[in-house]
């Protein structure tokens, strides 16, 4: 299963490596993995996606709160929280396909970011879901480039996941 | 002060009196900092490992941090098993060093290695320091990390530059450490610890199974009065072996694959078992599903990713073992498992071991059993195991009435005992402090005879010495259908020669007849001894024959 881990750690050298690299040991599959600063420039956040069974989470939220860097780690429960993931992607497109493409972008809200004769780059910012949907409608085009960040997670409603 | 005064001033002020190493070019300016100061003994030993070994065994010994240094590149890696060992036995550790100068870092430039990333599994939590002025921090932070909560290895990296640059303003050692995510809980929860009183005044066959985490706690006067007010059994893992007193009737042994019957009986026939600081290896417990289906499982870990990890767990608490033991024995009330105790008692009876004496040999088991009588009537003895058959011979056979039981439980690092014991033996120089090893694991490490000679360490080194890799043996016996192969110790040279080559007493012995007396002559000597014993090859590490 798929499970969205938030976790807040000390904005210092070397964390980024010791989170991934704990998680990786243990056997499981990072899917994505989204870190940058929070509004105390000490504190980072990561959001991280793990495919992994019950048991797996468990102790993965488990030893990722022994890591000394680690303030706090929380595993998001399913609807309890918002996540957007950004795309950029590179289309193959000639002066005919332009058109079609804008439609769709303008369908999807995704922003056309960068034009040449013969490419148009898109950017959206949308949930996992709708991404691979307009991922998949950009197949037609040749996609030549794909870039994802993974998703970032916010808690829904007024809690904040905080110290 | 330069940044390498700094450290050694902090050093002090965590009480260090002693450091085990290896000089190099990087943790040069360190070496000149412990030259220019009379305060710190350094302790030269002959490969980087064994420094770990011994800051190690030191720390075990007397429950303060080892320390421990080593230059960049070789020196680092070289110690890695030696953290690795430590962090698997939960042993608080600091290890410091050298690295290349920071401007230097990632060019890949003579005696270069990323230790802090090697050692990322192996330790609790480790250090790039590039600045001089954190270096108090650092450290005060390190030794407290090291210390508290589940204790294990930190490293410190040490760029060269931090070592010889001028600490800048007046030198202050923090008094206190403030680190964010770092809180480790000690009381255990109020709510569990009633769950657990309510499980234990309804079981009728309650065990108690004490693992290492009952020494980290230094919970050993506890335990003994949990068990006895609450008349409850006790087994113990391997790291757990020596907390309870071996000839105390609540004592039913070591239980796992090479434990004794009625500990392995116990745990599977309780209705309740209470794990205390019992990571449930797979050695000590390698069916723990079918024990947790037949019983309660009460889990007591200052870890709370223990908890769960390799057993369920019905009642989880979370807490330092002696401070929750002490609770549970002061809010329960006497009860007695009379029934209990004597079915396990029985079975302990009908299964203890018979030594058949051959001609020419040594029985491994009778020795240990014949020593520990022995320096029983001398002092508390601290016994370092090695890892293999020598190890298993030691930990059933070895009666400890108030001694240490040291061994590497978790990573089972052969060459362990020689190092470990000379850090004990500086802990504790009153104590008598043997190293037991094979004759595989002795030419592992017999290059630290010669730090037992330069520093006067008087470890007494006994080597069972069969002429082969016997635990493997064994295993080649069981799933191989006897095919032996790279078992044979061939070309190993005379020990008792090797000893004196070394200005070390020493005798070999081969005959169950020769042990009393050769004990007493060991025992009798002040300096170091190794005493080698023939023992026939097919002895198994097994109990039972």
């Amino acid at each position: 299963m798929r499970y969205t881990i938030t976790v807040l750690v000390q904005n210092h050298y070397g964390v980024l490596s010791k989170v991934s690299g704990l998680i990786a040991r243990r056997g499981f599959n990072i899917e994505s993995l989204a870190v940058g600063v929070t509004e105390n420039p000490n504190v980072s956040r990561m959001t991280i996606v793990v495919d992994c069974d019950e048991s797996g989470i468990e102790q993965v939220e488990k030893q990722l709160n022994k890591l000394i860097p680690t303030i706090k780690v929380k595993v998001l429960e399913e609807g309890s929280y918002l996540a957007r993931e950004l795309t950029m992607v590179k289309v193959s497109c000639n002066s005919r396909q332009r058109e079609e493409i804008m439609t769709l972008a303008e369908l999807m809200h995704a922003r056309i970011i960068d034009v040449t004769a013969s490419s148009l780059t898109l950017e959206l910012t949308d949930t996992t879901a709708r991404t691979e949907n307009f991922i998949s409608l950009m197949h037609q085009f040749g996609i030549k480039e794909l870039v994802r960040t993974g998703i970032s997670a916010i808690e829904l409603g007024a809690n904040t996941t905080k110290k | 002060m330069t940044g390498a005064q700094i450290i050694l001033e902090c050093l002090k002020q965590e009480g260090v009196s002693v450091v085990f190493g290896y000089p190099g070019a990087t943790i040069a300016p360190f070496y000149d900092a412990i030259a220019l100061d009379s305060a710190i003994r350094h302790v030269l030993v002959r490969q980087e490992q064994n420094a770990g070994h011994a800051a190690s065994g030191y720390s075990r010994a007397s429950g303060k941090v080892g320390v421990c240094c080593t230059t960049s590149g070789p020196g680092a890696t070289n110690l890695i098993t030696a953290l690795a060992t430590a962090y698997m036995d939960s042993i608080p550790m600091v290890a410091l060093t050298g690295q290349v100068r920071s401007d230097l870092l990632g060019r890949d430039v003579f005696q270069e290695a990323d230790i802090t990333g090697a050692c990322e599994p192996f330790t609790k939590h480790s250090y790039l320091a590039t600045d001089t002025q954190e270096l108090p921090t650092i450290i005060k932070e390190a030794f407290h990390i090291a210390s508290t909560g589940r204790p294990g290895p930190v490293l410190i990296d040490l760029p060269q530059d931090t070592l010889e640059r001028e600490f800048v303003g007046e030198f202050r050692y923090p008094d206190s450490v403030d680190i964010i995510g770092y809180k480790p809980r000690t009381k255990g929860h109020p709510l569990q610890m009633k769950r657990a009183l309510d499980a234990i005044a309804k079981a009728e066959r309650p065990i108690i199974c004490a693992g290492g985490g009952v020494v980290s706690a230094k919970a050993r006067r506890e335990l003994i009065k949990f068990a006895e007010k609450l008349d409850i059994p006790v087994v113990s893992t391997l790291m757990g072996v020596g907390m309870m007193p071996t000839e105390h009737p609540l004592y039913m042994g070591m239980l796992g694959t090479h434990g004794i019957y009625s500990a392995n009986y116990a745990i599977h026939h309780a209705d309740l078992v209470i794990l205390c600081g019992a990571r449930v290896g797979d050695r000590a417990m390698a069916k723990a599903d079918q024990i947790a289906k037949k019983a309660e499982i009460i889990h007591i870990d200052i870890d709370p990713a223990e908890i769960g990890k390799n057993m369920k767990a019905d009642i989880p608490i979370v807490g330092d073992i002696r401070l929750v033991l002490k609770s549970i024995t002061e809010k329960c009330e006497e009860f007695s498992h009379r029934d209990w105790v004597e079915d396990l008692k029985a079975k302990q009876a009908e299964h203890t071991p018979v030594f058949r004496s051959i001609p020419g040999q040594v029985d491994p088991r009778n020795f240990m059993r014949t020593l520990s009588e022995e320096v029983s009537k001398r002092s508390k003895a601290i016994l370092v195991a090695d890892v293999g058959e020598n190890q298993i011979w030691s930990a059933n056979n070895f009666a400890f009435k108030g001694g240490r039981f040291l061994t590497s439980g978790g990573l089972g690092t052969m060459g362990y005992s020689l190092g470990a014991a000379l850090g004990a033996k500086i802990a504790k120089p009153e104590r008598q402090v043997f190293a037991v090893c094979g004759d595989g694991s002795f030419q592992m490490m017999m290059c630290e005879l010669a730090t037992l000679v330069q520093h006067d360490i008087p470890v007494k080194v006994v080597i069972m010495q069969n002429n082969r890799l016997g635990m493997v043996r064994e295993l080649q016996d069981k799933l191989y259908e006897g095919r032996y192969s790279g078992v044979m110790l061939d070309g190993s040279p005379d020990f008792v020669k090797l000893a004196q080559a070394y200005g070390i007493a020493s005798e070999r012995i081969e005959d169950d007849s020769d042990v009393n007396a050769a004990i007493g002559r060991m025992l009798d000597c002040d300096s170091t001894y190794v005493l080698v014993c023939r023992v026939a090859e097919d002895i198994p590490s097994r109990q039972e024959n």
